[in-house]
C-alpha cells in the first residue's frame, strides 16, 4: 500500500494576523510556521498508524511550497514517513495546489491520499475535492475514522445529522477530520532520523490561473464588551431583544 | 446564461442554508440578468416548487425517486452536464458539508474557478470578485475569479433569506451519474434536529460546568432560545458531550446571530471557531477570562446561578 499525505505550512494559531503592501500580502513578520493542524493531527497521525499496522505501507509526504516550506515537511517527517515531496512553488491558490498534487497522484500510483479538510489560514475545504475531480479517483470527504482491511478501506464521514460508513478500494482521496487520530509529539529518535530522510525537490506543472486575491481586510474591531450585573438577567434579555435584535 | 443553484436535500428535507443561497442568487441575477436556476438531487419531502417565493425561477429536479440521507459524490457529474447544458456562467452551494463534497468536484469537472466559504455579493464592477473569509475568520480576502465559468460556497448565515412571493417551474428528470467504487453501508443519525452551522443561536458551554451531569440547565436555555448545543474542546475531550458539538479550531466553525458562552474561558483557538458570531454573549465567574475580550454583553457570574435566571428571564419575555 502507498499513501500520500498532502501537508500544508501555516501561521501558528496564536500569529497575530495583519498584512503588508496595501493588504495585499500576508505580513509574515515575527510568524511562528506550523504544519497545518488537520493536516498533522488527523490525516498524517492516521497514515502513521495504518503504516504501523503494516510495515510494508510506503508512505510519503508531500507540500507545495519554496525552500522556506522544508522545516515545516521535516517537522512532519520527524513523526513519521519515509519521504517527502516538496514540489517547489509558492501555494497561490487551491486550484494550483491541488494540479500539482493531481499531477502526482497520477504519476505515483498512490493508494490512499489523504489531506486534512481544511487549512487554517485559507480555510477553502476544497483541495481534496479538486484532486479527486482531476484524477477522476472516488473522493470521501470529513472523514472521522478509516479502518483498512487488505485493499478495502472503510471510512466514517460526517453527513448532515449523523455520520455514514462507506467502504471503498483502493485508490481513493479522502479529507480528514477530527476523530480520525489523536495528535501526537514527535520524539527526539523521530526528530534525528527526519534529519536524514530524503526529501525530493520537483518543479511544478504548468496550469492556468483560475483566481488572484486581490486584497486582505481586518474585521471591524469590537467596541468592547458590555458588562451586565449577574442578578440583572433582564437586562441582558432587554438588550439582546432591543439594541442587538438577536432574540 | 443562467445561474445554478444546488438545492442541499438532508433526510428529504430542504436545508435552510439553500434558502441564503438562493437569496443571494436572486440578488446576483438582478445584477447579471441570468436566469435563476435550482437543482434538487433525489427525493424531497418539501415542496420544491415553492421555493419560488425566494427567487428560483426553474427547479430541476434529478432522480426523485431515489431516497438518501447525504448527497453522493457522483451528484457532482450531474450538476456539471446541467452546467454545461444551461450555460450557467456561475454556481451557487452552500459551504455545508454537501457543499464541501460537491462544489470541489464540479468545479474541477467544469475547469471553473471556485472561491469557498463566501460572505458577500461580487463586485462586478472589474471582472467578478468575492470576499470570503480567511485566517478562520480573523480577516477577509477579496478574491478575484477569471474563469469563465465560477464556483462559489456561500458561508451558512452570511446572506439574509429574502421572499418575494412566486411558484418556481418544476422540471423532473433522471439521474444519470457515473457508477462508483463507494458503497454506503450505513447511516448513524447522531446530531440533534437543529444543524449546528445553519442555527441562528448556539449556546455552548465549557469546563466551567464542572461535569456532564450539569448541561441540564444548558440545554434548557438552549431549548427556550430554540438554539443548537455546542461545546469547548476540553468538554468534548473528556467525553462530556460528543464530539460532533465540539466548536473551535479544530471543531466546527459556526456564524450564527447570537453565541451564548458559558464557562468557557476564550483559549484563541476556540475563537477561531466562533468569532464571525453576529453577537457574543459570555457568562464566566473569571473577570480576567479573554473570552470578555471578544464579547459584545457579558455577564461575571456563577453559571450556575445565572443561567437558570436567563433561562427564567427568557420564559418571562415570551410569555408575557
Amino acid at each position: 500500500m502507498k499513501i500520500l499525505v498532502c501537508i500544508s505550512k501555516t501561521p501558528d494559531t496564536t500569529a497575530k494576523i495583519a498584512f503588508t503592501d496595501n493588504n495585499t500580502k500576508f505580513d509574515a513578520n515575527g510568524v511562528q510556521w506550523i504544519v497545518n493542524p488537520w493536516d498533522e493531527w488527523f490525516a498524517l497521525v492516521r497514515a502513521i498508524e495504518l503504516k504501523e499496522a503494516d510495515p510494508g505501507v510506503t508512505l510519503h509526504l508531500l507540500t507545495v511550497g519554496e525552500a522556506d516550506a522544508d522545516p515545516i515537511i521535516r517537522k512532519a517527517l520527524a513523526l513519521g514517513g519515509d519521504e517527502a515531496i516538496r514540489i517547489n512553488a509558492a501555494p497561490t491558490e487551491s486550484q494550483f495546489v491541488a494540479h500539482q498534487i493531481a499531477t502526482l497522484v497520477k504519476e505515483g500510483n498512490y493508494d490512499l491520499i489523504l489531506t486534512g479538510k481544511e487549512t487554517i489560514d485559507h480555510n477553502g475545504s476544497t483541495v481534496g475535492g479538486l484532486i479527486a475531480g482531476e484524477t477522476e479517483l472516488p473522493f470521501i470527504s470529513l472523514a472521522t475514522k478509516l479502518e483498512r482491511q487488505g485493499n478495502t478501506l472503510t471510512i466514517t464521514r460526517e453527513v448532515e445529522g449523523g455520520q455514514e460508513v462507506c467502504e471503498v478500494e483502493f485508490p481513493v482521496v479522502v479529507s480528514a477530520q477530527k476523530g480520525m487520530a489523536e495528535a501526537r509529539i514527535p520524539n527526539m529518535r523521530g526528530i534525528m532520523a527526519a534529519r536524514t530522510k530524503p526529501l525530493r525537490v520537483i518543479e511544478p506543472a504548468e496550469t492556468i490561473s483560475y483566481t488572484e486575491t486581490l486584497q486582505f481586510e481586518l474585521p471591524a474591531p469590537k467596541s468592547g464588551v458590555k458588562l451586565i450585573a449577574p442578578d440583572q438577567v433582564e437586562e441582558l434579555v432587554r438588550l439582546l431583544h432591543e439594541e442587538a435584535k438577536v432574540i | 446564461m443562467s445561474i445554478l443553484v444546488y438545492i442541499d436535500i438532508a433526510n428529504g428535507k430542504i436545508k435552510k442554508s439553500t434558502h441564503e443561497v438562493i437569496s443571494y442568487g436572486a440578488d446576483l441575477a438582478a445584477a447579471t440578468g441570468d436566469q435563476l436556476i435550482g437543482v434538487a438531487i433525489g427525493s424531497c419531502q418539501d415542496q420544491l416548487q415553492e421555493l419560488g417565493s425566494f427567487g428560483l425561477q426553474e427547479v430541476i429536479q434529478l432522480g426523485k425517486e431515489i431516497e438518501r440521507n447525504a448527497p453522493a459524490e457522483t451528484d457532482a457529474w450531474a450538476i456539471a452536464s446541467l452546467a454545461i447544458e444551461k450555460k450557467a456562467t456561475t454556481l451557487l452551494f452552500s459551504h455545508s458539508l454537501g457543499g464541501k463534497l460537491l462544489a470541489p468536484l464540479t468545479a474541477a469537472r467544469l475547469k471553473a474557478g471556485i472561491v469557498s466559504g463566501v460572505i458577500s455579493l461580487p463586485d462586478l464592477s472589474n471582472g467578478f470578485s468575492v470576499k470570503r473569509s480567511v485566517f478562520s475568520g480573523k480577516a477577509f480576502a477579496k478574491i478575484a475569479i477569471k474563469t469563465a465559468v465560477r464556483v462559489l460556497t456561500i458561508n451558512p448565515n452570511s446572506y439574509s433569506v429574502k421572499q418575494t412571493g412566486g411558484v418556481a417551474t418544476l422540471i423532473t428528470a433522471a439521474l444519470t451519474t457515473p457508477s462508483t467504487r463507494i458503497r454506503t453501508k450505513n447511516i448513524e443519525n447522531t446530531a440533534g434536529a437543529l444543524s449546528l452551522t445553519e442555527a441562528g443561536i448556539v449556546v455552548s458551554a465549557g469546563r466551567g460546568l464542572k461535569g456532564p451531569e450539569n448541561w441540564g440547565m444548558v440545554e434548557e436555555l438552549a431549548g427556550e432560545l430554540n438554539a443548537a448545543l455546542a461545546c469547548s474542546r476540553p468538554v468534548a475531550d473528556a467525553h462530556w458531550r460528543p464530539h460532533h458539538e465540539h466548536v473551535g479550531q479544530t471543531g466546527v466553525a459556526i456564524a450564527p446571530n447570537l453565541y451564548v458562552a458559558i464557562g468557557i474561558s476564550g483559549a484563541i483557538q476556540h475563537l477561531a471557531g466562533v468569532n464571525r458570531s453576529k453577537v457574543i454573549v459570555v457568562i464566566n465567574k473569571d473577570p480576567e477570562a479573554p473570552f470578555f475580550k471578544a464579547a459584545d454583553y457579558g455577564i461575571v457570574g456563577d453559571a450556575f446561578e445565572v443561567v437558570p435566571q436567563l433561562t427564567a428571564a427568557i420564559k418571562k419575555v415570551k410569555t408575557s
